[in-house]
């Protein structure tokens, strides 16, 4: 039982990791990679994580693998704003499909 | 312990290879800084499956400590990029 919830968690995450890693591989411009990767990928590692803890029930492992959840959720959505802020002072222009740009207005 | 783990942990080892074309062949410099950030996240899942595979906890410890190096440096670069010294 307990396996059969790992492995539905386990393979829901790694199919975000897929879609996440085919975002980055083929969207056009810096910013839809990071907005595709980082939301897709932090999902699928969360749920990766959350079938290890019902892998391991009370144990040591367990609770690193909970603590870790919170851990990843934060840093990595943290980090991903500030980088992505970096990213457009640094001057990188969007893409040319590209149709509005509300931070320009904003930061004026 | 569970061998039908193996199958998930080469998709995510491949995946991790991803976000490596991503850092060797990026065309500006933010976009290998997306692809470190993006490949330190995917190196905890794979810490993760290892861990039920082996049984043992402690690779759950690397994973822990990978994110929270990785989260450090990826603020580091952003500053950085931004034009900012790292006092202000």
């Amino acid at each position: 039982m307990n396996n059969m919830v790992t492995l539905i968690l386990i393979c829901i995450g790694v199919l975000f990791n897929i879609f996440g890693c085919i975002g980055l591989l083929r969207l056009p411009d810096v910013y839809n990679r990071l907005q595709s990767a980082t939301k897709c990928v932090t999902l699928g590692c969360y749920s990766i994580l959350l079938g290890v803890v019902f892998h391991f029930g009370f144990s040591d492992a367990g609770f690193k693998a909970l603590i870790a959840i919170p851990i990843l959720f934060f840093s990595a959505t943290v980090a991903a704003h500030a980088l992505i802020r970096g990213t457009y002072h640094f001057g990188t222009k969007l893409d040319e499909r590209s149709v509005k740009d509300d931070y320009k207005e904003v930061i004026k | 312990m569970i061998d039908f783990l193996t199958i998930p942990l080469y998709i995510q080892i491949a995946l991790s290879a991803v976000c490596l074309y991503r850092i060797i062949r990026g065309p500006t410099i933010p976009d290998r800084m997306v692809g470190i950030d993006i490949f330190g996240i995917l190196v905890v899942g794979i810490c993760a499956i290892i861990a039920t595979q082996t049984g043992k906890s402690f690779i759950l410890d690397i994973g822990i400590a990978w994110i929270i190096l990785s989260f450090i440096g990826t603020l580091t670069l952003a500053k950085y990029l931004s034009g900012k010294k790292l006092n202000e």
